[in-house]
């Protein structure tokens, strides 16, 4: 079941990077992901975890959203501090709760920490990340305490 | 050229521009901030804003072709594997042993109990699975 | 616009080029060559628009997979100083020593 689906995930990302739809071409595509995928389970490396994205359907894409928001706040600010002339830096590296339940949440998450510039996971734990912020104020954990509630509602257990 | 594909063109040269400039930053701040952990965070200006709003306004220059899929491919893979790659780096500099330099009044770093010698294995197992799953 | 684009990316890439050269530690290093990548990725990009040939983005994919991959590898080597699968750990040496 598993080896199907990669090979048509594969025969379809050749389908949309070569754009050109002659039958010799799209034959090649499918006899290389044919190979690929031979290949693949000679190794032996497909395991039989269930693949399983435990995100709702909509909250996801809003999170993504809300994210976005996020990031371009998170940029501006840095962007203030490296054009500075003195350059306002209070680092600090504290520690967040994770309350995510999956492992994808908790990636989600880290990420989205990482991704918005002015905070990055160092260090993941079982109940905690520790993060480092490049410029520490007291509202910094508040923020990042509404982001691992807003990735633990988008989650669906 | 008619009314929408002015203000394509207008918007799409802002994104692109902006993008570029944001890239630019970024790369300005690796140069010039003080210490390895703050460079982090001016990476991190390119990989996200940068990239998005490059990709973006390219995008919207391309219109509804495959070149726009191919775009969306590579700025989903860069937002995922960026962060990624960034924790990594992060993440290897805390388990060699640097530590950022704390800003005057704050208390010090949290303690870190699994950079012993034992431990750190296992963590690096967690780090390892954890790429795994986002690549 | 893309040529605007191209020259602020190449003067990205020229300071990226001087912290990669000056950086102090092995991760500033690191850092700057992720980064650097990163923005080749995207200099080959808004060349294949500056040219009118956006067949280029194929070869930015590839070498944002390879980026990725690279700065993996190589952090890796610095940790284990392996990057096989089986990385000797600190119990390991001690165990022969």
């Amino acid at each position: 079941m598993r080896i199907i689906g990669a090979f048509v995930v594969l025969v379809v990302l050749w389908l949309l990077l070569s754009g050109i739809y002659t039958p010799m071409i799209v034959g090649l595509g499918v006899a290389s992901a044919g190979l690929a995928v031979l290949v693949v389970r000679r190794m032996d490396l497909v395991d039989s975890d269930p693949v399983e994205l435990a995100l709702k359907p909509l909250g996801f894409p809003l999170y993504l959203f809300w994210l976005l928001g996020e990031i371009a706040k998170a940029n501006w600010a840095v962007t203030r501090i490296i054009l500075a002339a003195q350059m306002p830096i209070r680092q600090h590296l504290f520690a967040v709760q994770v309350t995510q339940k999956t492992d994808l949440g908790q990636v989600i998450f880290a990420n989205s920490i990482t991704l918005t510039p002015g905070t990055i996971t160092v260090e993941t734990e079982p109940e905690r990340f520790l993060v480092h912020a490049v410029a520490y104020t007291p509202g910094t954990i508040g923020e990042l305490t509404e982001m691992d509630r807003r990735v633990s509602a988008a989650e669906a257990v | 050229m008619s009314t929408a594909a002015l203000i394509q063109e207008v918007l799409s040269w802002v994104l692109v521009v902006s993008g570029a400039f944001f890239a630019l930053v970024g790369a300005f701040g690796t140069w010039r901030l003080p210490d390895f952990w703050s460079r982090l965070h001016a990476a991190s200006v390119t990989d996200s804003a940068g990239m998005i709003l490059l990709i973006a306004g390219m995008c919207l220059q391309s219109g509804l072709t495959l070149v726009t899929v191919k775009l969306i491919v590579i700025g989903i893979f860069l937002f995922i594997t960026g962060p990624t790659a960034t924790h990594a780096v992060a993440n290897a500099a805390l388990v060699s042993g640097l530590r950022p330099r704390e800003a005057e009044g704050l208390i010090a770093a949290e303690p870190e109990p699994l950079t012993v010698a034992g431990g750190a294995e296992g963590d690096a197992e967690g780090t390892r699975k954890e790429t795994a799953g986002a690549a | 616009m893309f040529v605007v684009a191209t020259i602020m990316i190449i003067l990205g890439m020229v300071l990226t080029l001087m912290r990669l050269f000056g950086g102090p530690t092995v991760y500033d290093r690191v850092l700057a060559v992720n980064l650097f990548g990163t923005l080749t990725v995207l200099l080959i990009a808004v060349k294949g628009f500056l040219s009118g040939r956006p067949d280029f983005l194929d070869i930015a994919l590839l070498y944002a997979l390879i980026n990725f991959v690279g700065t993996i590898a190589v952090l890796k080597f610095f940790r284990y100083r392996a990057i096989g699968d089986y990385a000797r750990t600190r119990d390991d040496e001690e165990e022969q020593s």
